[in-house]
């Protein structure tokens, strides 16, 4: 499932994005704004105008992206069991 | 020559850099321009505990040191010591948002592999409380092998334990002789994963507080309440402008009334009165009238800029605005300039992309300006018949608001043109972060407001002056011989550009009078007024050009004179043409150089003169 059909609300897991789909510049800002696999993603606002573009929260971070850019996200919905399990994971990368 | 040493403040955009810079550096702060490109420079001084000056210089916010826009390269140039016209930092000061630590630390693990004396200011920790975030300075400091001082910048806290600690960065002051080690060029994911462990590491306590700003998007972003939010803030912008602008404004202009009276009253009569007066007064008058609509413009822009709703904004408007290749964060330009076309193009600074800002810049002198009103009222009043043309719908209405909505639509299709051509590039995008709410902290908006009165009396005042004066040589030489009968006007330059010019104005129906009235009104365009009143004989002195009786004197004359397909040509013209030298003045200051101003003026002039010229032949065609 890509990010520009994930619902409102609807906490879900980046598998995997498709940088090449995405402008350098584009591609660079998506990094530095805390994209990344694996980093869990809620959409919590849409434009009124057709719906676009869309508001993303990631980690502590809301962003506003167009659902062209979103299109080359892959990601997957999360069940209550599925967030725990990135949870466990973002501690673990911690402890290293 | 030893300069005193130079700190940078450095940081992503919305860790609070700005605040945090006026906390240091008071109002004794400074603006400029780097060399050769629109990137500002703010510096200011700070003074030591033991009393040692040293010169903060706040550096455009950043996400990395890959830049994608001039402000970043700029960022990037000054820290590795790169840049023109600036010596490498002494010490950096690195600003993080203590509620957002993660994404924050990965730019600041980047800054810090520089290798240059660093202290991280972990700003807004208390909006990290607020949202139950407790995280431990020493811990991070620890993690980072930095100091670290906690802050608040907006309400002055931490800021003495900060100088403190640039203190003994900057040491005796000895000039670094050694540039910056270059970028560490690691894979932004692997810094951005590190960065994350040491956020989580340094972060003592985490409870899901529910955070204010996601309540106030409940209602800010929600598909039918945040477009009428936005509207009712933009009308109360206007409302503002509008009402609270013309008691200064008024102020102002019998201020120079007054004076130029004064002058007349104490002076012989001859060319230096008539350049105090007409040229130099007037000049500097022009100036200062713009200046509350200005800051009550700019005052409204700071205050949606501070609180973090300019954002919102920007993405309940991206979508139309994308249609014609512009991106949501040209859209409060673009508002201003149906105010005020200059603090509109001041305005465009908000927007990151290059091009897109100044397909912004070219497009915001379409929007119709306040200026423009007493032009259209009085050529209105004079041909439309004041007749309803449906229920509730006069007809001198329905003519005002089409020509507000040709100059929209103008420019709506000149911007489509523009990103075709000229500003031709990849489409802006729109990709933000949406900051905190935050409440500003009127110090901040007083000094911003500050900041952009002394940019524009200096930058654009300077041109608009001397411009007005010259157009005052020009209306005023060579003198008619004394046994001459000749208006003074027509024989003077103008009056014979005038007369070479009138040729090429004659097919789209403007006569010799119109062309020598536009020439003043390159000044000011409510000038074409009194401009029209002078011409058509009428006694102009000592009346206002907005006196109500002049303007019904005036429109019968002109009925007189000019055919409707005139008029309405006449009408055309002032919806596309760049009458107004400020804008021109701003617009060269805005994009460093003659060059864009230049190209905006003549496609400007191309598309009044068509717009006049189909707007006269279609009319005449009809028999009007």
């Amino acid at each position: 499932m890509r990010l520009d059909s994930l619902p409102m609300r609807r906490p879900a897991r980046i598998v995997a994005i498709d940088w090449e789909a995405l402008r350098p510049a584009e591609a660079r800002r998506l990094r530095e704004l805390g994209f990344d696999e694996h980093v869990t993603i809620e959409l919590v606002h849409q434009g009124p105008f057709g719906r676009d573009p869309i508001a993303a929260r990631v980690g502590r971070m809301t962003i506003a992206i167009r659902r062209a850019v979103a299109a080359a996200i892959t990601i997957e919905p999360l069940t209550a069991q599925g967030a725990a399990h990135v949870h466990t994971r973002h501690a673990a990368i911690a402890a290293e | 020559m030893n300069p005193m040493p130079m700190v940078a403040l450095v940081g992503n955009p919305n860790a609070g850099k700005s605040a945090l810079f006026n906390a240091l550096t008071g109002a004794r702060q400074k603006v400029g321009n780097y060399p050769g490109v629109t990137v500002e420079r703010k510096s200011g001084r700070m003074s030591l505990a033991d009393g040692r000056p040293l010169e903060i210089v706040d550096l455009p916010g950043t996400y990395s040191l890959e830049p994608g826009s001039p402000d970043e390269a700029v960022t990037r140039d000054v820290i590795l010591g790169r840049q023109e016209g600036e010596r490498l930092p002494s010490a950096m000061v690195i600003v993080v948002d203590a509620t957002n630590l993660d994404n924050h630390l990965r730019f600041a693990l980047q800054l810090i592999a520089l290798g240059l004396p660093v202290v991280i200011a972990l700003n807004m920790v208390d909006l990290a409380r607020r949202d139950g975030l407790i995280i431990d300075p020493d811990r991070l400091s620890a993690e980072l092998g930095v100091p670290v001082i906690p802050t608040v910048a907006v309400r002055k806290q931490g800021i003495d334990d900060l100088k403190e600690r640039i203190g003994l960065l900057v040491g005796d002051g000895a000039q670094r002789i050694s540039a910056g080690r270059a970028i560490v060029h690691e894979d932004i994911v692997v810094v951005q994963r590190r960065a994350r462990a040491i956020a989580l590491a340094a972060t003592t306590e985490e409870h899901g507080a529910r955070q204010w700003s996601h309540r106030i998007d409940a209602i800010a972003l929600h598909p039918v309440l945040g477009p009428i939010l936005l509207a009712g803030l933009m009308f109360l912008m206007f409302q503002g402008v509008f009402a609270w602008a013309q008691a200064p404004m008024d102020a102002i202009g019998a201020l120079m009334a007054d004076t130029q009276a004064w002058v007349t009253a104490h002076m012989a009569d001859g060319v230096l009165r008539s350049l105090i007066t007409d040229g130099l007064i007037a000049g500097v008058g022009a100036v200062i009238t713009f200046l509350p609509q200005i800051l009550i413009l700019f005052f409204f822009i700071l205050l949606l800029e501070a609180s973090g709703y300019m954002v919102r904004a920007a993405f309940i408007m991206d979508r139309l605005m994308a249609r014609v290749g512009l991106s949501g964060r040209a859209f409060i330009p673009l508002l201003s300039s149906f105010a005020c076309a200059v603090p509109g193009i001041m305005a465009t600074r908000t927007i990151d992309d290059p091009k897109d800002r100044l397909t912004t810049i070219l497009i915001a002198p379409l929007m119709t300006c306040s200026a423009r009103l007493p032009v259209y009222a009085v050529i209105i009043a004079a041909f439309i018949p004041a007749k309803t043309v449906g229920p509730g719908i006069g007809l001198q209405g329905l003519v005002l608001f089409a020509l507000y909505m040709m100059g929209i639509v103008g420019a709506m299709v000149a911007a489509l043109v523009l990103r075709r051509t000229v500003t031709k590039g990849q489409s802006p995008g729109f990709m933000m972060e949406m900051p905190k709410y935050q409440l500003p902290s009127w110090r901040d908006v007083a000094l911003g407001l500050w900041t952009r009165a002394l940019i524009f009396l200096k930058r654009a005042g300077t041109i608009i002056a001397f411009t007005t004066v010259v157009l005052w040589a020009l209306l005023s030489f060579p003198k008619p011989p004394a046994d001459s009968k000749a208006n003074p006007v027509d024989y003077s330059i103008a009056g014979r550009i005038a007369d070479g010019l009138a040729p090429a104005f004659k097919p789209i129906g403007f006569d010799r009078d119109i062309v020598l009235a536009l020439i003043p009104a390159m000044a000011a365009r409510e000038v074409a007024v009194s401009a029209l009143a002078t011409t058509y004989s009428l006694q102009a002195k000592g009346t206002a050009a907005d006196d109500p009786a002049l303007d019904r004197n005036l429109a019968q004359r002109l009925h007189g004179h000019w055919s409707l397909a005139t008029a309405l040509a006449f009408l055309v013209w002032f919806v596309f043409a760049p009458q107004c030298i400020s804008t021109i003045a701003v617009t060269r200051r805005e994009t460093n150089g003659w060059r864009w101003p230049g190209f905006m003026v003549g496609y400007l002039f191309v598309l009044a003169y068509l717009a006049a010229g189909i707007t006269f032949w279609a009319s005449s065609a009809l028999g009007l």
